[in-house]
């Protein structure tokens, strides 16, 4: 009975749990990636007891992909040691990690998955509950198979009524992060619900629950329905129906997407939200799409359409990073990469790409990058003296035409 | 005693410690970053010792260890915020840097002011105007953490199933 967050907790106890509870739980999946699996190796040894079950462990490397330092291609030989070492299997160096997860089938409705990354809390787009923990964290689980959780209390946003054109997901989740603020769910569930999610595929529901923790939560959640068991279906995967159950939310935001329009959060803030038309025209030195946020198909198919036949600018940095080796196939099949290149830009392979600031389109002092990323803070992708905004695949793409911040609106 | 650094709300993990200096474990290499862009004299100035004060939200962002780590590195005693992001106040009770919970202190205290903290009656004095305070305090299981110095150390001596009886 409960919310999904509390319907997860509950499948998994065999026994009624309620928010607040703190509840010590078998792990189903314990993912790290090339950044965070050193430490979390450090904690293993110190804790000084073996892997408690390899199978139940998976090692993304996408961060820095292939390393771009003699210091991360350092820490990342550590872990490949720890990998042949202990013989764990499930290592991927093929795209973002959230999205490695999603395509090879670790997450499945009911699992609870904690990851050394804090968009772990994208899972929940599937009705499995994701968590972002440290490294620390990981090393216990890799150690006991366990880890201790309070139970969390629920925001629920029932989202109704359909986009207009040039207006997404991505929008929607910025308007309701930039009203909720940077902190004003912290340590709650974001479960999403509503007609407008009922209708959204799985790449679109993964673009919301990506971003709970940009206002602090603990997780993002949607419901399992029909959409959720066709994707697994198609992939041959387990599908099992986490709903809530007569819920008690501790508060309810409604949005109605109707007259939703483009939005931009500003640098340094993901909260800074506005409508695109009030920085329309404002100069960008780099254009980057991609990330565990909107570096799927969907998003690449709106930038082809765009792009097409069009000419990029070179004194912008266009950058392209698919999010993973999937994508990037399925991309080069429709011909969109090619679109990509011969319009100008930069197509990089999958991983984390400039997210990070240490490879693949670094900013200068005094750039300015409109990306679709999920975070904007200072010194985020380079120069502390630089600028980043965040906003959907389309309007990056506008801007990236106009080498000025732009209403998609205007273009498509 | 020890000095206050202080900070507004929302401090955020890329400004503890930026993600390109997260190429190394090495706490002592972390605690030269620390704060390097918004608060650039933190690492050169700060003591053993001192203590970081904070508004909301503290810690808010990335899931980098190496944050917290770069704190306990540079000698601060404890941090004291008004409230954590939940990640990053996970991470400092894993680690064994001592955190606690204050909405008042922020308010009275200036950057520069010297506090000293009883770390386990949850104290706090302020020097200039001679005022004590308490923060909040720890559920039963998180103080069993604490007490061993972190998780990991908890773990070499107990089973984590030993937790559950302070849940």
């Amino acid at each position: 009975m409960g919310t999904v967050a509390e319907e997860i907790f509950s499948r998994k106890l065999s026994r009624d749990v309620s928010a607040g509870e703190i509840v010590l739980v078998d792990i189903d999946v314990t993912m790290s990636h090339d950044n965070t699996t050193p430490l979390a190796i450090k904690a293993l040894r110190n804790i000084g007891k073996p892997l408690f079950d390899k199978d139940r462990i998976v090692i993304v490397f996408d961060h820095v992909q292939p390393p771009a330092s003699v210091e991360s291609a350092t820490l990342q030989k550590e872990v490949l040691d720890f990998i042949k070492k202990e013989g764990i299997t499930n290592f991927f160096r093929e795209g973002i990690c959230h999205q490695v997860l999603v395509e090879k089938g670790f997450v499945l409705p009911g699992r609870v998955i904690i990851g050394g990354d804090s968009h772990t809390c994208t899972y929940g787009a599937f009705g499995a509950f994701g968590t972002g923990v440290g490294s620390t964290d990981i090393g216990v689980s890799y150690a006991t198979g366990k880890n201790w959780f309070r139970v969390p209390e629920t925001f629920y946003f029932d989202i109704n009524g359909s986009f207009s054109k040039g207006v997404y997901p991505k929008d929607l989740i910025l308007k309701i992060i930039g009203e909720v603020g940077a902190r004003g769910a912290t340590y709650k569930a974001c479960e999403f619900g509503g007609e407008t999610i009922e209708q959204m595929e799985m790449g679109d529901r993964i673009t919301l629950t990506n971003m709970a923790i940009e206002m602090g939560g603990k997780t993002g959640l949607i419901k399992t329905d029909k959409i959720t068991e066709d994707f697994l279906r198609s992939r041959n995967y387990p599908y099992s129906e986490v709903v809530p159950k007569d819920p008690n939310y501790e508060k309810t935001f409604a949005f109605d997407v109707k007259d939703l329009t483009p939005q931009v959060a500003v640098s340094p803030r993901v909260d800074n939200v506005y409508p695109v038309e009030k920085f329309q025209g404002t100069d960008v030195d780099e254009v980057f799409i991609g990330t565990c946020t909107n570096g799927r198909i969907e998003d690449l198919e709106i930038v082809a359409s765009m792009f097409k036949g069009k000419k990029l600018s070179p004194i912008l940095k266009t950058i392209i990073v698919p999010a993973s080796n999937e994508i990037y196939f399925e991309a080069m099949k429709r011909g969109y990469i090619k679109i990509f290149m011969d319009a100008g830009a930069m197509v990089c392979n999958p991983g984390c790409g400039p997210c990070i600031g240490r490879h693949q389109g670094v900013l200068a002092p005094g750039d300015r990058a409109l990306t679709t990323m999920n975070r904007n803070f200072i010194g985020r992708m380079g120069s502390d003296e630089a600028e980043i905004y965040i906003a959907s695949p389309a309007t990056a793409a506008a801007t990236a035409l106009n080498g000025k911040i732009t209403d998609p609106r205007e273009v498509i | 005693m020890g000095k206050v650094f202080k900070f507004d709300d929302d401090v955020n993990t890329d400004e503890i410690i930026p993600g390109r200096y997260n190429v190394t474990t090495d706490p002592k290499s972390l605690a030269e970053h620390c704060f390097f862009e918004v608060r650039p004299d933190f690492s050169k100035t700060v003591k053993t010792g001192d203590f970081i004060v904070a508004g909301e939200n503290f810690g808010c962002g990335s899931s980098r260890e190496h944050a917290p780590i770069a704190i306990k590195a540079s000698g601060v005693k404890a941090v004291i915020a008004k409230s954590f992001a939940r990640i990053f106040y996970r991470n400092c009770i894993n680690i064994g840097l001592p955190i606690m919970v204050s909405e008042e202190l922020y308010e009275i205290v200036e950057d520069g002011d010297e506090i000293e903290v009883n770390l386990e009656e949850g104290k706090i004095k302020i020097l200039k105007d001679d005022k004590e305070i308490k923060s909040k305090g720890f559920p039963e299981f998180i103080l069993k953490i604490i007490d061993a110095g972190g998780i990991v150390n908890f773990l070499k001596n107990h089973e984590i199933g030993e937790l559950e009886n302070g849940i």
